[in-house]
């Protein structure tokens, strides 16, 4: 029914309908969209303030190495201490065993990966005193890493999370090994997110759904693709009417390259990892800090909701490094300097700039 | 105020008629460079036109990609109030998120969604050209048709072969998107092939071949299939330029001519 409006011109005052949220876990972002964290802070800042609420994002996995469960992990913790429940599905028999090796937070009393900040100030004071024209974070006051907090948490990968959080209610898994087909997989998604149905009045909570090696081969459903397909296109739908976000993860390299490409176009956030060969003498060469890193992290597209401008990030692969060998952390890649005296290393270096025919590193 | 993809288009022209009538578009982009912005520019170039006079433009979005309220926020930061449009009865939106997940591999299900989908549009195409009405169907996107089409991209094909019968009959324009990557590595891609062929204009948005950059976005192929040059012979023309998408416009420029 078509109500007369007296509006002069087709422009209108951006009037939020809701108010900022005061829940914990739960950020503003731009053009009205809410964020969620995806338990890693260095990757909130990579991708604009987190997982906003009602995307999918894509982790393509590589199966030399199980890096995307380090993504996994992290999210799922992030929820758990949150008190957003959680609904997971794995290919493993029992995935309620997957839940004994989520991380924990950090109290405050522990050291905190923040130090890092202040070490590298001592040592190379010359070169960041430039620091404050970049206008980037400046080191984190009590009073803000508090708040911090309330958004996204440290993890300590060595400490298992704590039973407290793991109670029944906020937590459901979901085996697909046995499944002959999605729709069980589909309705129980639809009952959970259900509970997060998005309407104008204030958000009342935040869900989390994360769905590990989708279209792995031991899976029934793995060789019916349109199923699949039409499975992702639906979750997409009702995701985008809720107050959460899927991340789902699933092996490219076993899946045929057509069916591989729709898949990566219905994620709003996608991102790939891959390992990192040991013992490679080119990259040691290459990349500096090689040895401590375990593995790259590759954003290829940040969900835009609500708005047509994409985010192009300076660089697009990174370094996932375990700092004290607990904390995860996101570094970009730095070439290491160059040995003048062989004039070679033009030839070899990587270029610069994100190239999209790009070698198998990617600066 | 013209710009190259306005000039590409034929949209750069001064008389009343809408330039695309009759005509179908088709949009292609891949993973790295999305190319749902070149369908917004069409949109608000569509409803909100220069001469006042051309009010009875009337545009359905058959949206399978987002849900109204992405459009509305993007295309209101352009310049265009799609829910005021809507209450108007110059927009229509058809809301093909929420359909149902089959429970089994159907493609009988899949082709009959796409048959109710046609009389639908048919049916609004007939009520608003009854009006005089100057009509655009805006598809997003084909890929998604295909999932809801279970695969079966012999109903989607009949389904945009139904869409441009359209184009003769009502004399309305058909603009589609789809994800040219998509096909790249299948040997014969009829599908691909033939929305080509079946199109008038087509624009395709790809990456630099340099890699990714803050301030060009990517770059931009328009072939137009029936563009005149300016002694009015027949012929085909093919426009190459970079492009910076921005929350307000996109630019477009000539390579190396930022600015």
């Amino acid at each position: 029914m078509a109500t007369p409006k007296t509006r002069a011109s087709s422009f209108s005052r951006n009037v939020p309908s809701t108010a900022a949220p005061q829940m914990p876990g739960v950020k503003s972002g731009p053009n009205g969209t809410l964020f969620l964290s995806s338990g890693i802070s260095d990757l909130d800042k990579i991708l604009g303030g987190g997982f906003p609420l009602g995307s999918l994002v894509v982790v393509m996995e590589d199966p030399e190495a199980p890096h995307h469960m380090l993504l996994l992990r992290n999210f799922m913790s992030q929820g758990l201490v949150l008190n957003q429940p959680l609904l997971y599905a794995s290919p493993a028999k029992d995935p309620r065993g997957f839940l004994g090796t989520l991380p924990s937070p950090v109290s405050s009393k522990d050291d905190k990966p923040l130090d890092r900040d202040s070490e590298q100030e001592k040592g190379l004071r010359i070169a960041w005193q430039y620091k404050k024209y970049f206008g980037e974070n400046q080191p984190n006051s009590n009073g803000q890493r508090d708040n911090k907090f309330e958004f996204c948490n440290e993890f300590d990968l060595r400490k298992p999370l704590q039973r407290q959080f793991l109670s029944g209610q906020r937590v459901e898994c979901m085996s697909t090994q046995d499944s002959p087909d999605l729709a069980a997989l589909h309705d129980r998604c639809a009952t959970f997110l259900k509970q997060f149905f998005r309407t104008d009045g204030n958000i009342s909570g935040a869900g989390r759904i994360a769905i590990q090696s989708f279209c792995a081969p031991q899976c029934t459903y793995f060789d019916k693709e349109w199923h699949v397909l039409s499975f992702i296109r639906s979750l997409r739908s009702m995701i985008r009417s809720s107050n959460a976000v899927v991340i789902l993860s699933f092996p490219p390299s076993l899946l045929s390259p057509s069916f591989s490409k729709r898949l990566q176009h219905m994620a709003d956030t996608l991102l790939s990892v891959r390992a990192i060969p040991d013992e490679d003498k080119d990259l040691a060469k290459l990349l500096t800090g090689y040895q401590d890193m375990i593995g790259l992290l590759s954003v290829h597209k940040v969900a835009r909701i609500n708005t047509q401008v994409p985010i192009i990030l300076e660089a697009a692969t990174f370094s996932i490094k375990l700092q004290k060998r607990k904390f995860l952390v996101l570094e970009c890649l730095n070439q290491a300097p160059v040995d003048g005296s062989s004039g070679t290393s033009y030839a070899t270096s990587g270029s610069c700039s994100v190239s999209s025919k790009g070698g198998s590193l990617d600066f | 105020m013209d710009n190259l993809l306005d000039r590409a288009l034929g949209l750069d022209g001064r008389g009343d008629r809408w330039p695309l009538l009759g005509k179908v578009v088709l949009v292609e982009d891949c993973v790295e460079t999305g190319g749902a912005f070149v369908v917004h520019h069409i949109i608000k170039r569509f409803l909100s036109p220069q001469p006042a006079a051309a009010s009875n433009h009337s545009l359905i979005l058959v949206a399978f990609s987002q849900p109204l309220s992405h459009y509305d926020r993007v295309l209101r930061k352009l310049g265009c109030n799609l829910v005021a449009q809507r209450d108007h009865d110059r927009f229509l939106f058809f809301d093909m998120l929420n359909l149902r997940f089959p429970d089994r591999d159907d493609v009988k299900t899949g082709s009959s969604v796409l048959v109710s989908l046609f009389e639908k549009i048919y049916n609004a195409v007939r009520a608003l050209s009854a009006e005089k009405n100057c009509i655009t169907i805006v598809i997003d996107d084909i890929a998604l048709m295909e999932v809801v089409a279970n695969g079966s991209s012999d109903s989607v094909l009949d389904f945009l072969h139904y869409c441009r019968t359209l184009t003769s009959e009502f004399d309305c324009s058909v603009v589609a998107l789809n994800h040219g990557d998509i096909y790249s590595t299948t040997e014969k891609p009829m599908l691909m092939l033939n929305l080509e062929y079946l199109s008038n204009i087509l624009v395709r948005a790809e990456p630099l071949a340099t890699g990714s950059a803050v301030d060009v976005h990517g770059q931009l192929m328009v072939f137009n299939k029936g563009e005149h040059d300016g002694q009015g012979t027949p012929g085909s023309k093919v426009h190459n330029f970079h492009f910076r998408v921005k929350e307000n416009s996109v630019d477009f420029f000539y390579p190396g001519g930022r600015g």
